[in-house]
């Protein structure tokens, strides 16, 4: 108490930065609360989730509004990793800075991370291995989950509107990378998913590059 | 190197270059994770699945899990919830931070390249990369341990009929309550467990 009296003018200012805090701890909590909520009742993650972060913080706080919204997540779609993560962080840089991108960003991992850690506690690999229920269960759920990984292929490949020029590329890459298990090759780095991905984004743009050229000349 | 390390090492690389969504971050999980041995195939599905059941993205999740698993997989010495949770923590933040810090310092950059074409353009040779990623995920998962961990050939069939059934449920739009929709994946695996725990026990 003695520390804090020899500095009275300092504690006020740490508490509401008027320039990247403008609305106190208050609305830092508030936003940790709903993210963590969001992360708390949303299954499945990506578009699902997007569309409550939404709903939560266009329509019920009235943060943000929507054009400013969907600008944000035109950006947060731009960069890998997860999108609702990424929209998460955005939102909260929008509204406190890095601060605000620190509590939005930790309320939405939170919940993910918490419940999966308990479960992972109590069902481990040897648990599944050794109940003679949970093998019976889960011998029934591997050749599903393969089939919920089929399913977006389609959905993707019709989403991509691959033509005649482009339809090889998912052909090459999906060979490449299982090449290992389908032929016994090891193609070494030629079947490294980060190796497509960059050659796809930079074919992306210098195709683009090019037609630019092509149009000016 | 220590199993961390790499874990953090492997991870921060699915963070940078986890394009194209969940579905597509399996196949990159599959190549740094699975490949190596720091998980069993058979173990990389369950958490696939566990990871589509439970709350958040399946990014997050499935990096919570491995980096939960991997570790005492690797060293079994390492076979303590503390070192576990260290794995967790480790994998959990290195996925999320590459990001974390690009959303904060590229918007103005990605805001500008937006307008010129540049990132629509990218994506156009992302985007069928992309249909590949997610295609190999699911051939890489089309693997003796999930279909016939037994070496028994009719529980190959059995589960290859599983895989169909779960396919159209999840794919074709069934006449719902006036509307037409598809099941939800999470009521998809609690059928196929349902059927497993029928057929198998």
């Amino acid at each position: 108490m003695s520390g804090k009296k020899s500095m009275p003018e300092k504690s006020p200012a740490n508490d509401l930065n008027p320039i990247d805090n403008p609305c106190g701890r208050g609305e830092l909590l508030q936003l940790f609360l709903s993210f963590f909520k969001i992360g708390l009742f949303t299954f499945g993650g990506g578009w699902a989730m997007i569309s409550i972060i939404e709903r939560e913080i266009v329509d019920k706080f009235h943060w943000i509004e929507r054009d400013e919204f969907l600008d944000l997540l035109a950006v947060a779609q731009s960069l890998p990793g997860i999108l609702a993560v990424n929209i998460a962080t955005a939102v909260g840089d929008r509204l406190h800075g890095m601060r605000g991108s620190a509590v939005a960003t930790l309320g939405c991992i939170l919940p993910s991370f918490l419940i999966i850690l308990c479960i992972a506690i109590f069902l481990t690999p040897e648990t599944i291995k050794n109940n003679r229920v949970l093998s019976a269960v889960f011998m029934g759920i591997r050749p599903a989950v393969v089939a919920l990984i089929v399913a977006p292929v389609i959905t993707s490949a019709r989403a991509a509107k691959l033509t005649l020029t482009t339809v090889w590329i998912p052909l090459v890459v999906a060979l490449a990378i299982s090449s290992g298990q389908l032929f016994g090759i090891d193609l070494g780095f030629g079947s490294n998913p980060i190796l497509f991905i960059i050659l796809g984004a930079f074919g992306g743009w210098a195709f683009w590059r090019l037609g630019r050229r092509g149009l000016k000349h | 190197m220590n199993i961390y390390l790499k874990l953090i090492w492997a991870y921060l690389k699915i963070g940078i270059f986890g394009f194209g969504g969940g579905y597509a971050m399996l196949s990159l999980v599959e190549h740094s994770v699975v490949d190596p041995g720091w998980i069993t195939e058979m173990m990389f599905t369950d958490i696939v699945a566990i990871s589509q059941m439970t709350p958040g993205p399946i990014g997050i999740n499935s990096a919570t899990y491995i980096g939960y698993v991997a570790p005492a997989h690797v060293d079994p010495s390492l076979a303590s919830p503390v070192w576990g949770v260290l794995g967790s923590l480790l994998a959990t933040m290195a996925v999320v931070l590459p990001s974390f810090f690009m959303v904060i310092y590229s918007s103005h950059f990605i805001r500008r390249h937006q307008q010129s074409g540049a990132i629509k353009a990218v994506f156009s040779g992302l985007r069928p990369v992309v249909v590949g990623l997610i295609a190999s995920a699911a051939i890489l998962l089309m693997n003796a341990p999930n279909f016939n961990p037994n070496g028994i050939d009719w529980q190959l069939a059995v589960n290859i009929i599983i895989s169909a059934v779960a396919f159209c449920l999840v794919y074709f739009k069934l006449p719902w309550k006036g509307g037409k929709r598809s099941l939800h994946p999470i009521l998809v695996i609690i059928l196929a467990g349902i059927a497993g725990f029928i057929i198998y026990y």
